[in-house]
């Protein structure tokens, strides 16, 4: 009556990522109005700041980096609670918790949807948007890589915080609390990138920091998110 | 559905404290394969605490799991081949289809199933029909079945049940203790927490936990 | 091992009882040693005049900031591996102490800034830093404190400093990165490139004694802790503090 293979089944790890992965963007495409709002998120609060601030392009542009950074920052913020939150709440954390494939593969592949669904369109987005700031065409690109390598960075600090927070009151701001210091190096290096190069400098030091953080992350991140999901689940 | 060897679930000396209430001490048991362990006592006594220590979701303070005679750590590869835990609440997404929910939590398990055994699986338990309906726009009792139709699917011989008959009707509520029957009757073990007098075929022990003195 | 007796929170108890007076003595006189040195011993700064002496107190509660969270990070990889429910409770002791050096080495700089640099806050890569430290105190006494089951809490503050330990030499390098990209001001004490001998043992028998009060003060802390978690057990109610506090009829 079952499929099953006749050979002992090996739970390798990729196919948990995979699988996980899969899951959690086939979720994110079904509520997708929910996915846009960290995008106009992202947009309006990049529009505060010339209305604070001055329409003056000169201050714009020197601020532009620090802006949008910690903007893409904030939006990212806001999408957290999603890796786990819903998942906790019907329980099927609890599956994921004894599937048969690592938990640190199911979380790895999560947050690479994560990413797909948040960093990517942002990062992407961020160039457009950093128009209004009168910045130079390769300055905008800089912006962007320094988004496309920071922002898995992001998720996956974002991740550890969400899944220590599980279910306690006040959870998205102590999350937040937590999570932001954290966010300090990805800022610093990735605005360090545009600033490097509307400095007319090399950008590479600080892209190539961003890529380290994100190695580093890839490497250490999962387990210990997946450790804290256990700690939340106790 | 076959079950692959004898297996047999021991606790030895659990003690679970929560907060400062204390749930259970010194509790020890086994059950083998082919019998059922049920949980009996009133709401908020522990039986979902001890089901979430047997499964490894949950540390007790001191004591052990033996799964076939072998100490396991809680969460350890051994217990996640065996064991398969169903919550009181319902392990189900509600953006995805009756047919999703179902493909997905068996996907999630490593357990690979073709669309016709799925929907043999959602025929059996009644929900054929509202394969393609949201979770969200199911009864209760629906959600609840397609929870059913993972357990004939998935292919591991421990059965932790929270409740399993909880909002189910008359006919459900047969076919669940039908499905146990099978699954025991193929070697597999089941700890089932419940209010309910549960008919089953096999030999199953009862285990009263009650309020400390 | 004789140690690990005292691992379980109804030895440690009393022993810690018995060791909070002599740290308690032992950093009132090391402050008051250092104090003086600092104070009337140590020379006049080359440029700063009398006002550097600011740093006496400012640089050592950096360094007992610093080394706090270290030790604490030392309990979270013990409480992790081990198990022991005492490493968790000390983290929770600690951190406070802790918190509360990181805020003193904050306003004692930022005293010295008015003088130095004419601006109570000039972004200098260790106050940033030192700042961000404190944001890492916060947020682990924020999330103990929200978390009501207390084994959750031991166990998610232990695993967020480590997770914090691992991350603060990269906070730190990148903030030196960002200092240097944007030229900050810097502080230091200068007497040509080397600092008076009498300067720097007044510095490190001040950092002794913020160490030996912070021993004190975590072991005080401790045994409140360790009562608070315990109070229902027998050990408990037959200490000498509890009697006392039998309730009227």
């Amino acid at each position: 009556m079952t499929a099953a293979s006749p050979n002992k089944p090996d739970f390798q790890p990729e196919s948990g990522f995979i699988v996980a992965c899969k899951r959690d963007l086939k979720l994110a495409m079904r509520s997708r109005g929910e996915l846009a709002q960290a995008f106009v998120f992202f947009t309006i609060v990049v529009s505060l700041f010339p209305i604070a601030i001055g329409p003056e392009a000169l201050i714009l542009k020197r601020v532009a980096p620090g802006v949008l950074w910690v903007c893409a920052l904030l939006a990212v913020l806001l999408t957290l609670p999603r890796i786990f939150q819903q998942d906790y709440l019907d329980a099927t954390l609890e599956q994921l918790a004894l599937s048969r494939y690592p938990l640190a593969a199911i979380v790895g592949g999560k947050m690479l949807a994560h990413w797909l669904t948040t960093g990517l369109p942002l990062a992407l987005l961020a160039p457009v948007i950093g128009l209004q700031y009168s910045l130079e065409a390769r300055e905008l690109f800089i912006l962007m890589l320094g988004l496309l390598l920071g922002t898995p960075v992001l998720t996956m600090l974002g991740a550890m915080g969400a899944a220590l927070t599980l279910g306690v009151r006040g959870g998205a701001m102590l999350m937040a609390l937590l999570v932001l210091p954290l966010y300090i190096p990805v800022l610093i290096f990735g605005t360090g990138a545009v600033e490097s190069s509307m400095a007319g400098l090399d950008a590479a030091a600080n892209l190539y920091l961003l890529a380290a953080l994100n190695l580093f992350g890839i490497i250490t991140i999962p387990f210990a998110v997946s450790q804290a999901i256990k700690i939340s689940l106790d | 559905m076959g079950v692959v060897g004898i297996v047999a679930l021991a606790a030895d000396r659990l003690t679970l404290n929560r907060g400062e209430r204390n749930l259970f001490t010194d509790l020890s048991f086994s059950v083998n394969g082919g019998e059922a362990l049920i949980l009996r006592g009133a709401n908020g006594v522990g039986k979902t605490s001890l089901l979430r220590v047997l499964a490894g979701l949950t540390m007790p303070d001191s004591g052990n799991i033996f799964l076939n005679n072998t100490n396991v750590k809680p969460l350890s590869e051994s217990s996640r081949q065996h064991i398969h835990y169903v919550a009181h609440a319902n392990q189900l997404k509600d953006e995805l289809t009756a047919e999703e929910n179902l493909s997905d939590a068996l996907a999630i398990d490593g357990v690979t199933t073709t669309l016709e055994t799925r929907l043999d699986a959602l025929n059996r338990v009644g929900l054929l029909k509202q394969r393609q309906v949201l979770a969200n726009k199911l009864s209760q009792g629906q959600k609840r079945r397609i929870g059913i139709a993972n357990l004939l699917l998935n292919q591991k011989p421990i059965w932790l049940l929270d409740e399993p008959t909880n909002a189910l009707d008359a006919d459900a509520v047969t076919l669940m203790l039908a499905i146990i029957d099978n699954h025991l009757t193929n070697g597999g073990l089941s700890v089932i927490a419940t209010h309910l007098a549960l008919a089953l075929n096999h030999p199953s022990d009862d285990l009263t936990l009650t309020e400390p003195k | 091992m004789s140690l690990f007796k005292y691992s379980a929170p109804s030895t440690f108890y009393p022993l810690a009882g018995k060791l909070v007076p002599w740290f308690g003595t032992l950093a009132f006189l090391l402050c008051a040693t250092g104090l003086y040195l600092g104070l009337f011993v140590a020379p006049e700064d080359f440029q700063q005049g009398e006002v550097y002496r600011i740093i006496f107190i400012h640089v050592p509660t950096a360094w007992m900031a610093m080394f706090i969270y270290l030790v604490m990070a030392g309990y979270a990889v013990l409480s992790l591996i081990y198990q022991t429910r005492l490493s968790a409770m000390m983290i929770e002791a600690l951190a406070p102490t802790g918190a509360l050096f990181t805020a003193l080495a904050l306003w004692t700089g930022a005293l010295w800034g008015k003088p130095t640099w004419g601006t109570y806050w000039a972004w200098d890569a260790r106050m940033t830093s030192t700042l961000i430290l404190l944001f890492l105190y916060i947020g682990y006494i924020a999330l103990v404190n929200a978390i009501e089951d207390k084994k959750r809490a031991d166990k998610a503050g232990a695993l967020l400093v480590l997770v914090g330990s691992v991350n603060v030499p990269i906070i730190y390098f990148s903030v030196q990165w960002w200092n240097t990209l944007h030229q900050g001001a810097s502080i230091s004490v200068s007497q040509g490139n080397k600092m008076a001998t009498i300067m720097l043992v007044s510095m490190l028998i001040m950092a002794l004694a913020c160490w030996m009060y912070a021993i004190a003060v975590s072991l005080c802390r401790v045994r409140a802790i360790i009562l608070t978690r315990e109070k229902n057990a027998t050990w408990v109610a037959d200490i000498a503090e509890i009697k006392g506090m039998k309730e009227p009829r």
